[in-house]
């Protein structure tokens, strides 16, 4: 563990994502103690410019609505999303891809067409298509962004399963007769953990990414203030109230930066034999 | 195996992927809640029992599945994509009308990233460790974390609003009736924009890929022996490895130029630009679901496309394809 934290120190960005990573997990949790009041309720006049009145640093929307009550419930549903998506997601592509690697032959060959196709399909316009369709809601939001975010995950689990089905560790468990489920649960799919932890939190990065551009789209969650939905209310008067659409976007860039850096770092210290050159 | 059997066969699999994704659009469209004639016809508007009846007849709603499969897919065969109900014109024609301006855009974005890309990427990769490769990475590292749609926002407010330098809205001039040399400067000056900001993900996503890509060839035995050899250093670089290090990015913008079409739905929202992406956000707010599956399905079109191409592209970059 020592040593572990002591790799991923030596990444100075890293370090720094995950300080930012801390400050927006810290936001998402306080938030209900921050702001207790809806962030939907009007609280003051609306276009207050930021820093103008106390209490209302981030100045308030075209509604009077508490842009820095909006940021902070807004991180919540983030953060929530990104996670949640995320898991589903690895739940699809280790399946797919442990039982392809593992089994090979016609099952991996179905297997890998299906997830080839997926691979195809635009992954933004089905995104779309499949929250319009289903109706805009956090479930309809994480199943969408889930199922277009599965696909890499599949193909490094099969890749992994492949290399490590021939190692002899393996081969012992079959040899003294453990079950095909006990050795892919108990033996390789442990050794697979660290390339796909790397590869988790670009993903969180990438489905923050996601949901705040289907929300920007109009294809939010009705019930929950999200950044993205601050930004497309804002689009509107972006040339009278340039901070309703300013402070949301950086909080959305800051989180995805962050999960990108500790995902840097996390590589540096799970994959040490494969830490890159130039540091 | 020669190279015309290898596209055959990509072929053939690229005209399979398109036939899954009519089949999905087919049970995406009874998929969503409601009727699908009524789904078809939009939530509201027109939907009268003579209608929906009409509607029912046409498209066999009230036959088996299986003969309503078989009625969809030889409609998209003959491009028929039906009809956008809230618009009054055939999906199909709406989209020809719209897919130049999309083209232009994409296009514009595709050239601007992948050659600026691959130019940071490489000189990161030339000096790595010292402090343009610093730079370089850092702000590839931003770029391909800000939200597309932001940035559009941003520059709208800096370039358009604050400094007043380029328009940042549109595709034309409203009014002001170009013609000639005029008209193409008024559309490329609308241009700029936004092929910039849809450009700057990708250009940082070419960057970071041609780093990573060269910095793994450099560690080649046959850079090595180039290296003992006594080649110069710059045609190392330029021959042996950017050469090399190049095909994971064509296979990687091979799959993004496609994608683009996303972005494109986020950036022609925000710049009002003509195209497909802004088509397919109307959609989205009349929910038109007729049109929005057609845009799905002609985005795709367009993947397995650019896939084609791309395939075609590295059989005459890299020579071990043709025996594999």
């Amino acid at each position: 563990m020592r040593d572990f934290w002591k790799r991923f120190a030596r990444n100075k960005g890293a370090v720094i994502g995950l300080g930012i990573l801390i400050a927006v997990v810290l936001l998402a949790a306080l938030a209900p103690l921050l702001y207790p009041d809806s962030p939907w309720r009007m609280v003051q006049r609306p276009f207050l410019p930021p820093m103008e009145m106390d209490g209302f640093w981030f100045g308030t929307d075209t509604l009077g609505r508490d842009i820095g009550a909006g940021l902070a419930h807004g991180a919540r549903i983030s953060l929530l999303v990104g996670i949640v998506s995320t898991l589903v997601a690895l739940s699809i592509g280790v399946t797919l891809g442990a039982l392809a690697g593992y089994y090979g032959g016609l099952l991996d060959d179905a297997l890998m067409r299906f997830t080839e196709f997926f691979q195809t399909i635009p992954n933004f316009a089905l995104a779309i298509v499949l929250v319009a369709i289903f109706q805009p809601s956090i479930t309809s939001i994480v199943m969408a962004i889930a199922i277009v975010s599965w696909p890499p995950v599949a193909r490094l689990v099969r890749g992994e399963f492949l290399s490590l089905r021939s190692r002899e560790f393996v081969q012992a468990s079959v040899v003294i007769g453990q079950s095909n489920a006990r050795i892919i649960l108990t033996q390789v799919l442990p050794n697979t953990l660290s390339p796909v932890i790397v590869m988790a939190s670009l993903m969180v990065a990438t489905a923050i990414l996601l949901e705040s551009s289907l929300s920007f789209l109009g294809l939010g969650d009705p019930n929950h203030m999200s950044w993205g939905y601050m930004i497309g209310a804002a689009r509107t008067v972006l040339r009278q109230a340039w901070w309703m659409s300013f402070f949301p976007g950086i909080a959305i860039l800051l989180t995805v930066l962050a999960l990108n850096l500790v995902g840097e770092g996390l590589n540096d210290a799970l994959n040490p034999r494969l830490a890159r050159k130039g540091r | 195996m020669g190279r015309l059997s290898y596209i055959t066969r990509r072929l053939v699999k690229g005209l399979f992927v398109l036939l899954a994704i009519v089949i999905l659009n087919f049970f995406l469209i009874r998929a969503a809640p409601g009727d699908p004639a009524q789904v078809m016809a939009g939530e509201a508007g027109a939907s009268d029992e003579m209608f929906i009846e009409q509607l029912q007849e046409r498209f066999g709603l009230n036959r088996p599945l299986h003969e309503q499969l078989f009625i969809y897919v030889k409609g998209i065969v003959t491009l028929d994509m039906g009809w956008s109900y809230r618009q009054d014109q055939s999906v199909a024609s709406l989209i020809g009308q719209r897919l130049p301006a999309t083209l232009l855009l994409t296009g514009t974005a595709f050239c601007i990233s992948l050659m600026f890309g691959v130019l940071m990427g490489a000189l990161a990769a030339a000096r790595v460790g010292k402090w343009t490769d610093s730079l370089i990475t850092t702000v590839a590292l931003i770029f391909y974390a800000t939200p597309l749609f932001w940035i559009a926002l941003m520059a709208i407010l800096l370039f358009s609003v604050y400094l007043g330098w380029l328009p940042g809205f549109g595709m034309v001039s409203v009014g002001a009736g170009y013609t000639g040399l005029a008209y193409i400067g008024d559309i490329l000056a609308h241009l700029v924009l936004p092929a910039l900001t849809l450009g700057l993900f990708y250009t940082a996503v070419y960057a970071r890929m041609t780093r990573a890509s060269m910095l793994e060839v450099m560690e080649m035995d046959y850079v090595k022996t180039a290296k003992a050899k006594g080649v110069a250093p710059g045609r190392i670089t330029r021959v042996h490895v950017l050469r090399n290090a190049l095909l994971p990015v064509i296979t990687l913008a091979g799959i993004q130029a496609g994608q683009m079409i996303g972005g494109a739905v986020l950036t022609e929202t925000v710049f009002a630009w003509p195209g497909i992406g802004r088509l397919m956000f109307d959609a989205l707010l009349q929910r038109d679901y007729n049109l929005l599956l057609g845009i799905f399905f002609v985005s795709s079109a367009m993947v397995v496309l650019f896939n084609l191409i791309t395939d075609l592209v590295y059989t005459f970059v890299d020579p071990r394809i043709e025996v594999s």
